[in-house]
């Protein structure tokens, strides 16, 4: 390391012991801001964590859904579809397999829970069982070997034995679900022989997936094909933190900090005035008064976000949003827990950076500029 | 000690704290590899389409499978009224 170096470095570190010193002389003010400002970074943090790892947790798992689902649209709403419809799309060319689905939701009166119950077709599930997901058994306290009741369509109940209950590591999708036997699942509902809830379907070749989809609704115009890739692209979508009211929200939240932040650099005490007119008087360039404001930036910045960032990975993948739960859960009795997988990266470290440091850079830079060119004469003599 | 040098400590300590979580991140991800992977063999064996995260309606059980009249279709002149519409962003590209 070179002489002139050496000296550089050792500047800084003067500034940055003088710098630290002159916040602690005002520890409330300067606390009450190292505060607000982690707790901003905290949440913005906490929202992108969340949201990304449950983008990233989507897009892996739904790569198994359905390549083509058909549902049958009457007056605007999701209409069962009778088994006539099956032979038409197997008429379609490049139409690999084609079946019908069976499910629907069921509403458990006792819990104001909903349940979505589902056929599997490996007929994995006898007549007179079901198999029931971690949310259920959770709040129903049932367990393989318990029984539950339902009410059927016409009123009469219907018992059916717990068979197993789903393993808890696929509760992001199966917290709330029924596997039931076909059987079962028509007498429950009254749904005739030959109607289905929707329908399946595969593509020989992917490319032409589009196409078939563009070809059953020509066919059949009273239905609506959804295809994989939209599925998946409304995972995409839907928890975008740049949208809905998350950004309404923190948006507020960014601007009433930066109003704090401008204030607070803007509204000088006497004081603070009268500090830099001492340092002025004695000696100290502007540039060096500029370089204290820009070390005191930084240490208020980098560990307020760092401190910021670090909560909220605990609070994210440790403690499983504790804080956004009660809003999460909406009106909903049953909720899966589950624990995210944590996907973080340097981008979202940057997009973070850009969104808390830069409009504090931004909101203090110039009232630090009219802070280092105070006139020391004038600042003495009031 | 010189108030620069507690500062650049406390520094160091969260950036190594930061790595940390890093490194949590990526092991975490190793180790939860056969779960996700056990959760796509379900979907793909029972063809599920969505996420359980909102139980609360038809629409928000299965954002994926609702079209984009569905939060309205409860009666003439209804708004849609459940508090995960709010958190659900609108959905693009469908049909």
């Amino acid at each position: 390391m070179t002489v002139g170096m050496r000296i550089w470095i050792e500047k800084q570190r003067n500034i940055i012991d003088f710098t630290l010193s002159s916040l602690a002389r005002r520890k409330g003010k300067n606390i009450a801001l190292l505060l607000v400002y982690t707790l901003l970074v905290f949440l913005l943090a906490s929202v992108m964590f969340f949201t990304h790892a449950l983008r990233k947790e989507a897009s892996l798992i739904l790569q198994g859904a359905p390549e083509v689902v058909v549902q049958r649209m009457a007056a605007g709403r999701h209409e069962l579809v009778p088994g006539r419809y099956l032979n038409a799309i197997r008429g379609i060319r490049g139409v690999s397999e084609v079946h019908g689905r069976v499910w629907g939701y069921y509403y458990d009166a006792v819990m104001s829970a909903n349940y979505t119950l589902m056929v599997p077709r490996d007929v994995s599930v006898g007549e007179g069982y079901i198999a029931v997901g971690q949310g259920i058994s959770r709040s129903r306290f049932a367990y393989a070997g318990d029984m539950l009741s339902f009410r059927q369509y016409d009123g009469e109940p219907m018992v059916l034995t717990i068979s197993e209950v789903i393993s808890p590591g696929s509760e992001l999708v199966s917290s709330d679900l029924i596997l039931i036997s076909e059987r079962d699942f028509r007498k429950l509902f009254g749904m005739a022989e030959g109607m289905f809830t929707d329908i399946v379907l595969t593509v020989r070749n992917a490319k032409e997936v589009a196409m078939v989809a563009g070809k059953v609704q020509k066919l059949l115009p009273d239905t609506r094909p959804i295809l994989k890739s939209e599925i998946l692209r409304t995972y995409d979508t839907i928890f975008d933190w740049r949208s809905g009211l998350i950004v309404v929200i923190l948006s507020s939240a960014v601007l009433a900090f930066v109003i704090f932040a401008w204030d607070k650099a803007s509204g000088l005490s006497a004081e603070e005035r009268k500090e830099i007119g001492i340092l002025k008087a004695i000696g100290w360039e502007t540039a060096d008064v500029l370089l204290m404001k820009f070390w005191e930036g930084t240490v208020v910045s980098l560990s307020s976000f760092l401190a910021g960032v670090l909560f909220a990975y605990i609070h994210v993948f440790f403690t499983d949003v504790v804080l956004f739960e009660q809003v999460l859960k909406g009106w909903s009795t049953l909720y899966p827990t589950f624990k995210l997988v944590p996907y973080v990266s340097v981008y979202q470290m940057a997009t973070l950076f850009f969104l808390t440091v830069v409009p504090y850079t931004v909101a203090t830079i110039i009232p630090s500029w009219r802070a280092a060119t105070i006139d020391p004469d004038s600042v003495m003599r009031s | 000690m010189r108030r620069s040098s507690l500062f650049f400590m406390y520094l160091g300590i969260q950036t190594a704290l930061l790595a940390a979580a890093f490194t949590h991140a990526a092991y975490q991800r190793g180790w939860r590899a056969s779960d996700i992977a056990e959760t796509s063999a379900m979907v793909r064996r029972l063809e599920l389409t969505d996420l359980c995260l909102f139980t609360e309606a038809r629409y928000t059980r299965h954002p994926s499978q609702a079209d984009m009249h569905a939060p309205f279709q409860d009666h003439p002149m209804s708004l849609e009224h459940f508090p995960s519409g709010s958190l659900l962003g609108p959905q693009q590209g469908r049909r």
